[in-house]
């Protein structure tokens, strides 16, 4: 398969009880692309993340990092995961950004983007500590290392979540809403940081109800609905010249909300 | 008899309090956070297990308890008991008894962290233990700190239990040498003892929470 795609999910199957939440979603993702997926609410964007980042099991399909599984559907025709070990491999590929940051209370900032680091990958604490101090200056935030989460703005916390996961090396990374958590002043500073990453080449996907974002860093737009991929491709034409009705629709109401 | 030969008197049933405490605390406060466990387990008949153990623990005296561990041996199974034992089962009683309280502690303050916790654990790689004894356990203590501090005050106060056994502790000694100078000034000693023991460790688990106060 081709070397440079970092995530395959294919036919991707996942109900909660009776509720089917996703439908059949395949999608792929290269190095250095971005790709933003948006959608109403109840689509299933988180759990498609969450499936991705393993945190959901999948019923059905296939999830493949690198070339690595880490799930396949198996003869039963149910997926099969593979062992803890190899799953634990497949983890260090991957960084999440959540909508509500989720650090650790009792760490102090640099502690937060540290600990990871030193207990998961056994580095030194040393090196942990340069790699984590470079990353905080780079999202402005050199003097807040002796912080901790509660003393920081929302913007400030979401901006240490996103070294925490950087400071891990992730070969993609996943952000859920990473603004919609926080006061409309303080999602510019973390888009900013955001489109930083992506004009570093960083391989990103980012659920997102910020159309303009998402028009301005995505290579690929996903607009899902029902827990299927209703329509796919360059934000020019998913966001410009959508070709069906329901992406035209979302975009239809998105636009009334924000005028 | 002069209040000072009195406290004298005294001292060795001190020392024995103290030790009651001591270990009480030594061995219930990592037991309870096993029957947390044990009390949160997927296996069903384990956790009823353990749920009525805490159940009966909470539900009948102390007193009663204390009764049983010591007596038990001798009318359940015709065990002779030594004096020796009666110090063991002091320990052990307020041991099995405590645990259950500081077990439904645990679990509340286990069960009040937020699953985004250990979500974001996961996610950065961190193993089960890992992920429990660094980041959720903290947290766990810093809550419950207050509910703990209750407790340890409250046993303080129930060692003087230990007087049905007449295991010779503070309060049984006092009752004693009350009986025996037939004066009240044994109990005001021990009462004096109590409130102290009680004053230092409110004092200082006040501080410890205010350690723990760092972070939010
Ligand atoms: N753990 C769960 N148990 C049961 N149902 C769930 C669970 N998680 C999600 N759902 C349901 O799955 C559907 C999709 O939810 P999901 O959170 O993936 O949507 P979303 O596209 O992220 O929506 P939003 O834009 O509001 O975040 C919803 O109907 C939701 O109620
Ligand atoms: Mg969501």
């Amino acid at each position: 398969m081709d070397a440079d795609v970092i995530l395959e999910m294919k036919d991707i199957k996942k109900s909660f009880g009776e509720l089917d939440v996703l439908n059949g979603i395949s999608l792929s993702v290269r190095r250095g692309e971005v790709l933003a997926v948006i959608g109403p609410s109840g689509g299933g964007k988180s759990t498609l993340l969450r499936c991705a980042t393993l945190l959901e099991t999948i019923d059905s399909g296939a999830i493949r990092y690198l070339g690595e599984t880490a799930a396949d559907t198996g003869v039963e025709g149910s997926a099969v995961y593979a062992p803890i070990e190899k799953l634990r491999k497949i983890r260090s590929y991957f960084g999440l950004v959540f909508q509500n940051f989720n650090l650790f209370p009792h760490y102090s900032v640099l502690k937060n983007v540290t600990d990871a680091p030193v207990v998961v990958q056994k580095c030194s604490k040393r090196e942990a500590e340069e790699k984590g101090r470079a990353l905080l200056k780079k999202m402005g935030l050199e003097d807040k290392e002796t912080y901790y989460p509660s003393q920081l703005s929302g913007g400030q916390q979401q901006r240490v979540s996103i070294v925490r996961a950087l400071a891990m090396e992730p070969q993609i990374l996943f952000f859920d809403e990473p603004t919609s958590a926080l006061d409309p002043e303080l999602t510019g500073e973390v888009l900013k940081v955001i489109r930083q990453l992506a004009d570093e080449h960083m391989t990103m996907v980012i659920v997102t109800h910020e159309m303009a974002f998402a028009r301005a860093v995505a290579d690929t737009v996903v607009f899902m609905d029902g827990g299927v991929i209703v329509e796919q491709g360059p934000p020019e034409q998913v966001l410009g010249a959508p070709r069906e009705e329901r992406t035209r629709q979302f975009l239809a109401r998105y636009s009334e909300k924000e005028a | 008899m002069s209040f000072l030969t009195i406290l004298e008197q005294l001292t060795p049933g001190m020392w024995r309090s103290m030790l009651i405490f001591f270990l009480t605390l030594l061995f219930s406060l990592p037991l309870g956070l096993a029957v947390a466990f044990g009390r949160m387990s997927k296996c069903t008949p384990w956790r009823w297990l353990i749920k009525a153990y805490i159940s009966i623990m909470r539900g009948t005296p102390l007193m009663l308890q204390l009764m049983v561990v010591y007596y038990g041996p001798f009318y359940i199974f015709g065990v002779s008991i030594s004096s020796g034992y009666k110090f063991y089962a002091v320990i052990i009683a307020f041991v099995v008894n405590y645990a259950a309280y500081f077990a439904e502690i645990y679990r509340g303050g286990i069960e009040s962290i937020a699953v985004g916790q250990y979500e974001a654990a996961e996610v950065l790689g961190y193993t089960k233990n890992q992920t429990f004894f660094r980041i959720i356990l903290p947290q766990v203590i810093k809550r419950i700190l207050p509910s703990i501090t209750n407790e340890i005050i409250t046993l303080i106060k129930d060692t003087s239990l230990s007087f049905v056994i007449t295991y010779m502790e503070m309060f049984t000694t006092a009752r004693q040498i009350a009986a025996s100078q037939s004066s009240v000034l044994p109990f005001v000693g021990a009462a004096v003892f109590y409130y102290v023991f009680n004053l230092i460790v409110a004092v200082l688990m006040e501080k410890a929470e205010k350690r723990a106060a760092y972070f939010e």
